[in-house]
């Protein structure tokens, strides 16, 4: 790995600014979203990721951390996790959309959701028994009616999605594995681009940029610092490559069931 | 020596393998200090894993990669460099980008050592299919994004070849990702979505065409992800970039490479 900066530092996601409506709206889809996830509890060895024992809607938590597996299973369980995460995320953002969320914003975090929709159920697909369960997800940290939250937190997301599958790509033993993951970050690169856009943006622009995007001329939005990625790209023009554990330190507070991935980098 | 190398790898290619990872690029980097730049550390880890030599099957994907690193670092010197070309508004995101060519130049001139090909003469018209592109601002957003979209497809189908080197495999794919988001940045500033969607080539010129062949892809992993979660179609092939051939991707490029 060449890049030492962590992306926790880089991008910690902002601090929820109020108490109130995202959050008991998160907590009420939260336990909906808990009826059909199956929550563990236990230790997280080495990760440093906070030790949450997730109960069950009966109440009773599990004694088990999800392990992803070892080798190519275990890479593809722990991109499985990662696509979960970014799902659940846009997907509860395109539900409780954030006060006058502007076509742009809508149009892009739509489009996004649903690539990490398609990653998610691929990898399900693709790993059949060997899937590991539905995560239960943490964004309490998450203001859901705030822009600069939720467009830092998906910052944060794609940047380690990038960072992850970067990183992954010498562990992978099987060629056809490597393709794949090589298909799916070049699209999370592009996301982060895309949510960098919106940044810029500042909310102003009507560009419709989404997925049935067709206007021409100029979406810059008149900000010329739109694209800065110095913050995700060195001086070497190398984007980021990260273990698995230090790509789980980073996620672990916004997953609740505890993941275990001693058998992978 | 390079003949001996080439040999030894295709024997053997889990003992290069072996020797790239117990090379590894922390010695590397530990030898050379903490000072070491990227191309220094990747030269040196190749040193390591191969010994003096880089297998010719590796040094073939750099050079190829080198080849198309040149292609845009020329095209964004020039354009930046270029009178009243490119706008205020878009003018650090260029520099930037550019930045980050000139920087893979170095990077992947560092690992082949004295193997890197030489820069080829440009031709940024391609034979005059773009004859306006360093006056045009709209015509020069077409080409970068031709070259951007490119970038990432061509790095896609080569990290196969790669795999024998950890090291170079990774950087390889360090690159790939920050093409990506110049894709992004470029169709951005054009109006277009930030992804590519089917093989639609959007409002780029038709000689653009070739950029985008192949991307409406729905087998993935030998499935049919048609089915997946009920998406648009627009959605599951945004969802997936798709590799190109070396092969496409030099007659992509060919037209602007002069003749030597």
């Amino acid at each position: 790995m060449t890049e030492s900066r962590t992306v926790s530092q880089a991008h910690a996601p902002a601090e929820k600014t109020s108490e109130g409506f995202g959050r008991r709206r998160f907590l009420a889809w939260s336990s909906t979203a808990l009826l059909g996830a199956i929550a563990f509890g236990g230790k997280l060895p080495g990760l440093g990721i906070e030790q949450a024992l997730a109960q069950t809607p009966g109440g009773a938590a599990m004694g088990k951390a999800v392990d992803l597996g070892e080798g190519d299973v275990g890479i593809l369980n722990y991109a499985y996790a990662l696509e979960q995460l970014e799902a659940a995320f846009y997907t509860q953002v395109t539900k409780t959309p954030y006060a006058n969320m502007a076509s742009a914003d809508t149009a892009i975090l739509t489009a996004i959701r649903d690539h990490e929709i398609a990653h998610r159920d691929f990898f399900k697909a693709a790993l059949k028994k060997n899937a590991i369960p539905a995560l239960d997800v943490d964004f309490t940290k998450i203001d859901f009616n705030s822009r600069d939250s939720v467009l830092t937190t998906a910052k944060t997301f794609e940047d380690l999605g990038v960072a992850a599958y970067n990183g992954a790509g010498q562990l992978l033993e099987k060629g056809e594995y490597l393709l794949l993951a090589g298909k799916i970050v070049s699209v999370e690169a592009r996301h982060a681009t895309a949510i960098r856009y919106l940044i810029g943006m500042k909310g102003t622009a009507s560009a419709k940029a989404g997925n049935s995007g067709t206007t021409t001329g100029s979406g810059n939005g008149g900000n010329n610092n739109v694209f800065d990625d110095a913050d995700a790209v060195n001086d070497k023009g190398l984007d980021r490559a990260q273990k698995p554990s230090e790509v789980l330190a980073t996620a672990g507070p916004f997953i609740k069931t505890p993941i275990t991935a001693d058998d992978i980098g | 020596m390079t003949s001996q190398n080439t040999i030894l790898f295709d024997i053997d290619p889990e003992l290069s393998g072996r020797m790239s990872q117990s090379g590894g690029l922390k010695t590397a980097a530990l030898k050379l200090g903490v000072l070491a730049t990227a191309p220094l550390v990747i030269a040196a880890a190749s040193t390591a894993a191969f010994g003096a030599e880089l297998p010719e099957k590796i040094r073939d994907v750099l050079n190829f990669a080198l080849t198309l690193e040149y292609l845009e670092d020329e095209f964004y010197r020039t354009a930046l460099a270029s009178d009243k070309l490119i706008p205020s508004e878009t003018r650090a995101t260029f520099e930037l980008i550019g930045k980050h060519e000139a920087a893979h130049v170095e990077v992947l001139k560092g690992a082949l050592g004295e193997h890197a090909v030489k820069k080829p003469e440009f031709d940024y018209t391609a034979k005059g299919a773009f004859a306006d592109v360093f006056s045009n601002y709209k015509t020069f957003l077409a080409v970068s994004q031709a070259f951007e979209d490119t970038g990432v497809r061509a790095y896609k189908g080569q990290a196969i070849r790669l795999k024998s080197s950890d090291e170079i495999l990774t950087v390889a794919l360090q690159i790939h990702s920050v093409e990506a988001r110049h894709a992004a940045e470029v169709r951005l500033i054009r109006g277009q979505p930030a992804w590519i969607i089917s093989n639609s080539r959007g409002d780029m010129p038709e000689a653009t065409q070739a950029v985008y062949n192949g991307e409406a892809e729905f087998e993935q992993g030998g499935a049919d992800i048609k089915d997946l979660g009920g998406l648009s179609v627009d959605a599951l092939s945004g969802a997936f970039d798709e590799p190109l051939s070396k092969g496409k991707v030099l007659a992509i490029v060919k037209p602007f490479i002069k003749a030597a």
